[in-house]
């Protein structure tokens, strides 16, 4: 989970990181009590969980009260990169000397952590670390060894800040790998970090990744969850527990097993290519290696709910659960739809492969559910899915 | 023959007791594998499923010989089960167990570097290993194959199922299923590796997923070091970004990541990429008839 701007700040003052002062507001009334209450002048800046957004004029100075309400009437509602603004930061504004950048995160290819530290801050890291590779320090970090102020100070040394933002910066660079560990975050970035004109080391930008499989022991992280910007699909499918991602075509998709499900979308994006309207997946949908009537049926009953699917593809490998058992499940999660008055109204094609195959695809031919056609392979019910959703558009 | 797991294999199950480990100790069981107890520190001393239960992995390998561990722990014991594994120094650690905390997973490979590789680990949230005809460590369903001389590695588990299945007329050495998860042990490139030193091995499926750049590095490794014909298969063409790509990663990893660089990158170096796990599994059916 990504957090806002303003989430991360919090997160960070409960680690003794110095940011500064500011307030959220979701109107712009909010905005000028806000600038009110923190006095001088103030930074309005749109909180959206994506980058570039000063460029995109989300962020804007602002001399007073009234102006600040002017600034936040600009951008909230305001569209970047597709993310509606719906909320602001009013912060007090910062006497900046210098913009460093700093970040911890997990290294994949090295299957280890990272901190990046540069003196040229306040930009595209990426950008610089193209151009001027010599200027940003990448020092693997081990979780064995960890960060104490002494490994920071050597962090912040090889990333070239002046001898003046050293002790600040090692600082806030050992508070910050403490917030890192302790909320099981894959990614926590400052930028930039500033060598303020009091000679304070701040962290006037904040980036928090927080690694959702650390749920179990990170509670309070519930309450970051962004509910407005959820989808309501996506919404209702997570509270029956499905792993489900709404996407924008026409074919509705279950099957079994992440990599198989990606699969499956391309397949039916590929055979989509040859049809009127070229229709595509309408969502990813893993209802896991068992696929289990109830969870068939919760699936279906999410797909059933989505106006813009057209037609529906079951694709399901039986391994571990043999096909007659997946046969069975399809059976009762119709019977189960029917008995609460949602019929599946679609049409959906079936395609079940691996264990008892054969009898898995009697079983499903012998209760002759109304609207379901069995496809022998995955190409081809991909290709029957696809044609079946352009000719219902 | 095959890799890392043969006939030979004495395999223990930690957290066999529970739901998970007791239903997939009975598949492997009743698949052929020498399952020859499990692990349990509040069970130590008594049986589950006919086998004795251990307090320790040191124990469990003192008692019987075992060389391999299937871990079946939850999320929150994971970390702990697996340095338990390591500590003991056993040779193969297979994790199973999804949904484990990136720190975690992070910590125990660094722990498992720092006392010298001694265990393998494969995954965690992998369907494990399975060499068919000989044994099986995890969750892959054994009877959907059969013994032969393609290997297979990849990043998900019922993909690894589809191939297997399409496959069987030719058969598997080994199947390594090696997990979806950002950090992993055991990686495509050590498998290729040890495909390509396996004499029961003729030809190698490789099968991977967006995120990262492992496949990328594969395609390098292959170009330097495999000589046996690898088709491979990528899923996630038509996938959302994903969100917990942070901006901050991609400095880490250029601009890879996604299906297609993966696809572009290993056709470079003239591995064949089938667009469908079908077509994956009729180019692996036209190297192997060639043969």
């Amino acid at each position: 989970m990504d957090l806002f701007e303003h989430q991360a700040k919090e997160l960070f003052a409960e680690y003794g990181i110095p940011v500064p002062r500011g307030i959220v507001a979701h109107t712009v009334e909010e905005a000028r009590a806000a600038a009110e209450q923190l006095t001088g002048r103030v930074v309005v800046k749109a909180q959206v969980k994506t980058g570039g957004r000063g460029k995109a004029g989300g962020v804007k100075v602002a001399d007073d009260a009234a102006d600040a309400e002017q600034k936040a009437t600009q951008i909230l509602g305001m569209d970047i990169k597709g993310h509606t603004v719906h909320k602001v930061l009013i912060e007090e504004a910062s006497a900046i000397a210098e913009e460093y950048y700093f970040s911890f995160l997990l290294d994949r290819a090295n299957r280890t952590f990272l901190a990046i530290c540069s003196a040229a801050g306040g930009m595209d890291i990426e950008e610089v670390a193209h151009s001027a590779p010599e200027k940003v320090a990448k020092i693997p970090v081990s979780p064995l060894d960890g960060v104490d102020r002494a490994r920071a100070r050597e962090i912040a040394e090889a990333g070239g800040l002046p001898a003046a933002a050293l002790d600040g910066a090692a600082e806030l660079i050992e508070k910050l790998w403490a917030s890192f560990v302790d909320e099981d975050a894959s990614l926590v970035e400052v930028n930039p970090m500033i060598l303020s004109a009091d000679g304070q080391v701040k962290a006037l930008d904040g980036k928090v990744t927080l690694d959702d499989n650390a749920t179990f022991r990170q509670s309070d992280h519930a309450a970051f969850e962004d509910k407005d910007a959820e989808d309501p699909l996506e919404a209702a499918a997570k509270a029956k527990d499905l792993n489900y991602v709404k996407l924008d075509g026409s074919v509705g998709i279950i099957g079994n097993g992440a990599g198989l499900v990606m699969s499956t979308l391309d397949v039916v994006a590929y055979a989509g290519e040859a049809f009127p309207g070229q229709p595509k997946p309408a969502n990813f949908l893993d209802i896991g290696g068992g696929a289990s009537a109830e969870v068939m049926a919760a699936g279906l009953e999410i797909i059933i709910s989505d106006p813009s699917v057209k037609s529906i593809f079951v694709n399901v490998f039986g391994g571990i659960t043999a096909c007659d058992a997946v046969a069975n499940g399809i059976v009762s999660a119709f019977q189960l739809l029917e008995s609460r008055g949602e019929a599946v109204s679609r049409p959906l094609v079936v395609r079940l492969d691996g264990n008892n195959a054969e009898l898995g695809r009697q079983i499903l031919a012998d209760a002759r559910l109304s609207g379901v056609e069995l496809v022998d392979t995955m190409d081809d019910a991909a290709k029957r899915a696809a044609e079946l959703a352009a000719v219902g558009a | 023959m095959a890799i890392w797991l043969t006939e030979n294999s004495k395999i223990i199950v930690q957290g066999m007791t529970g739901g998970e480990g007791t239903k997939h100790t009975r598949r492997m069981l009743a698949s052929g594998a020498r399952v020859v107890g499990g692990v349990n520190a509040r069970k130590a001393g008594t049986t589950h499923e006919g086998l004795p239960v251990f307090g320790t992995v040191a124990e469990a390998i003192k008692e019987t010989g075992a060389d391999v561990s299937v871990v079946f722990v939850p999320p929150a014991f994971t970390k702990d089960a697996v340095k338990e594994a390591i500590d003991a120094e056993i040779p193969l650690c297979v994790v199973i167990t999804e949904g484990v905390p990136i720190h975690d997973t992070t910590e125990f490979w660094a722990y498992a570097v720092a006392k010298g590789n001694k265990t393998r680990i494969i995954g965690p949230n992998c369907p494990g290993i399975a060499s068919p005809g000989a044994s099986n460590a995890g969750i892959i369903p054994a009877d959907i194959t059969t013994a032969g001389r393609i290997g297979l590695v990849s990043k998900s588990g019922t993909l690894t199922y589809q191939l297997m299945y399409e496959l069987r007329d030719f058969g598997f050495s080994t199947a390594v299923g090696i997990g979806g998860d950002p950090v992993i042990g055991t990686t495509h490139i050590d498998a290729l590796q040890a495909f390509q030193d396996d004499p029961a091995t003729d030809a190698i499926v490789m099968i991977g997923e967006i995120g990262g750049d492992a496949e990328e590095r594969a395609a390098a490794y292959i170009e330097q070091h495999v000589t046996k014909p690898v088709v491979a298969y990528v899923a996630g063409f038509t996938a959302p970004e994903g969100k917990t790509m942070g901006h901050a990663g991609a400095i880490v990893s250029g601009s890879a990541g996604t299906a297609q660089a993966k696809k572009e990158a290993l056709e470079k170096v003239g591995v064949r990429v089938g667009k469908t796990p079908s077509e994956t599994a009729r180019l692996m059916r036209e190297v192997m008839q060639a043969r």
